[in-house]
């Protein structure tokens, strides 16, 4: 086949959600007389495809594993396989935690064109041509692959929209070949603490990072935040230096403000994983001495100053 | 016993740059360099196994650069690295991460090291793809985003926790010698002290090529590469509203947001 493989990503039994969103980046790489194929990894695949019967989707492959969840030596295996059997031009993964583990692994195993955290792909001429950040997501960085048959590309979440629509693909068993794994998972720990805020419930979320500098200023915010009536959250940084409980840290390794309509994100630059699990509220106000910060690229409201000045007026005015 | 620790030394932008003439890069007079964040993290990782140890460890720190990296690699070694190794060959320029990944492996079977750690990505381009790539070269075990790791040096397995999205972790268990890619947050890197820096600066930094390492010109830059940069720019951004004015005018605004979403009367 030419075309289009998509691997979905399962966690705990549950497709996840960045899955649907590689059908919609794998429609735009799709030419005349291509099929887009999305290959479930699984012990139990077929609880998983009921999700994936969407538009855009010519065939659903079940891929029946032993390993009950991601594995990188069963995930080599069986996607190898697949990419053997099937010869696509391009295949889709997401970029997250479980690709890390194995996409580059893959590439350079069976020579495949290869580039992550891809937020935009196209063919230019014919040829394909994937566009990721670079610089700290300063610059754009358009990147081709030059010779190879195919091409892996780990898509960006949160960027190509799901599929609205229906469909009803063709349902197919795939083969995995048998795989000694030379890891095995264990159990799963959700992050937990004695601190008691949620942070995905939150509506109004003051945020500090890096900025703040040392861990005695905190007190300040955490007062400020609980006088404008603000949840109190950090970025990464924070967290990992014990400043405030991990449960606070917004972005991608942390919680989403899912409900958050107000954002207010002081010394906070702006790193492309904080920007996950915030970019999406209404309102982003960022306060930050550097001009150039990414943080602004999301905001509605910047203001360009020094984040213990605008904090100490701010008390002020409450 | 062996630890090799993959490292580099990433670039950041000036606030003002230029794209190169070629449109390919940033002209390189705009950018800083640092040892990347990631590398911190996995360097202390092994200097602290090395020194819970009761058997001798060497921690070997490593990086695929020219001569200007070397500054990253005396950081390395004032914080704790036994020695520092350098490999590069102009061939090597333009090496994207699988071709960085092909020299690395190279160099850990030349050490003979019984394990790799690499930060999880690097702060400049981020493709974190190095270590994992590396180990697929080496045929050895790997797993990425490790947050906690638990391992004595020698022994068959390590069992660790990676990080996942939204604050959940995985716990496995992997059997030695292995490839794993470090996250920020895995243990508190130290200081250098003015004196390790010092004793840093008088330690030599030992250079390979290419060919030391039977490695052949194809095997890496554009030719050994499975990217290839076409064009790199700048890109239109949303800006936000700035909201100007001394300090108190601008905190009297963000108050005034702050009423507005309350519902609160001015």
């Amino acid at each position: 086949m030419s075309g289009v493989l998509v691997i979905a990503e399962q966690r705990r039994g549950e497709l996840r959600p960045v899955s649907l969103e590689l059908v919609s980046a794998a429609q735009s790489l799709r030419r005349d007389g291509d099929s887009v194929a999305v290959a479930v990894l699984s012990a139990a695949p077929a609880s998983l495809t009921a999700p994936l019967k969407v538009a855009g989707v010519d065939e659903l492959i079940t891929v029946k594993v032993a390993a009950p969840e991601f594995d990188p030596d069963t995930f080599e295996s069986a996607v190898g396989a697949l990419i053997g059997a099937r010869q696509p031009d391009v295949v889709l993964v997401a970029h997250s935690v479980d690709s890390f583990g194995y996409a580059a692994a893959l590439a350079a195993k069976l020579g495949l064109g290869f580039a992550t955290d891809v937020f935009k792909v196209q063919r230019q001429d014919g040829e394909l041509v994937a566009t990721r950040g670079g610089y700290g997501q300063k610059v754009n960085v358009e990147v081709d692959f030059p010779g190879r048959r195919t091409v892996l590309l780990a898509i960006r979440a949160n960027v190509y929209k799901p599929p609205e629509l229906p469909g009803a693909p063709q349902v197919v068993e795939f083969a995995a070949p048998g795989v000694t794994s030379r890891s095995s998972g264990r159990d799963f720990i959700e992050l937990s603490s004695n601190d008691d805020v949620d942070m995905t419930q939150a509506e109004f979320i003051l945020t500090i990072g890096r900025g703040i500098g040392e861990e005695a200023k905190v007190a300040q915010f955490k007062e400020l935040a609980d006088a404008i009536g603000a949840t109190l959250g950090c970025s990464r940084p924070i967290a990992d230096a014990g400043w405030l409980p991990k449960s606070r840290q917004v972005g991608q390794s942390g919680k989403t403000a899912s409900a958050c309509k107000l954002y207010i994100a002081m010394g906070v630059s702006g790193a492309i994983q904080h920007l996950a699990g915030m970019k999406h509220v209404a309102t982003v106000v960022a306060v930050n001495t550097d001009a150039e910060a990414s943080i602004f690229g999301v905001a509605k409201y910047g203001i360009v100053g020094d984040i213990f000045e605008i904090a100490e007026e701010l008390r002020q005015c409450f | 016993m062996k630890i090799l620790v993959a490292v580099k030394q990433v670039a950041a932008l000036d606030e003002d740059f230029e794209i190169r003439e070629d449109g390919r890069d940033v002209n390189e007079d705009f950018l800083i360099r640092d040892l990347n964040e990631w590398d911190d993290f996995s360097l202390e990782e092994a200097v602290k196994i090395k020194e819970g140890s009761t058997q001798p460890v060497e921690v070997v720190a490593v990086t695929i650069a020219p001569e200007s990296a070397d500054e990253a690699l005396r950081k390395c070694l004032a914080k704790g690295a036994d020695r520092a190794l350098r490999v590069w060959d102009e061939e090597a320029q333009d090496s994207d991460p699988i071709a960085i990944a092909r020299i690395l492996a190279a160099v850990a079977k030349a050490e003979s090291a019984d394990m790799v750690f690499a930060g999880v990505q690097s702060s400049d381009h981020a493709f974190a793809s190095t270590g994992i790539a590396t180990a697929a070269f080496l045929g050895w075990p790997h797993a990425a985003v490790v947050s906690s790791l638990s391992y004595a040096p020698g022994a068959g397995s390590a069992v660790f926790r990676r990080e996942l999205e939204g604050g959940l972790l995985h716990e496995v268990e992997i059997q030695c010698p292995a490839v794993l890619t470090i996250q920020l947050g895995i243990n508190t890197p130290r200081y250098a002290s003015l004196r390790s820096i010092k004793q840093a600066a008088a330690k030599p930094i030992e250079v390979k090529s290419l060919a030391e390492l039977s490695l052949a010109a194809s095997d890496v830059g554009s030719a050994g590469s499975h990217s290839r940069v076409r064009r790199m720019y700048i890109p239109e951004k949303g800006r936000a509203q700035l909201i100007e004015g001394d300090a108190a005018q601008q905190a009297k605004r963000l108050a005034e947001i702050i009423r507005e979403f309350k519902g609160d009367a001015p």
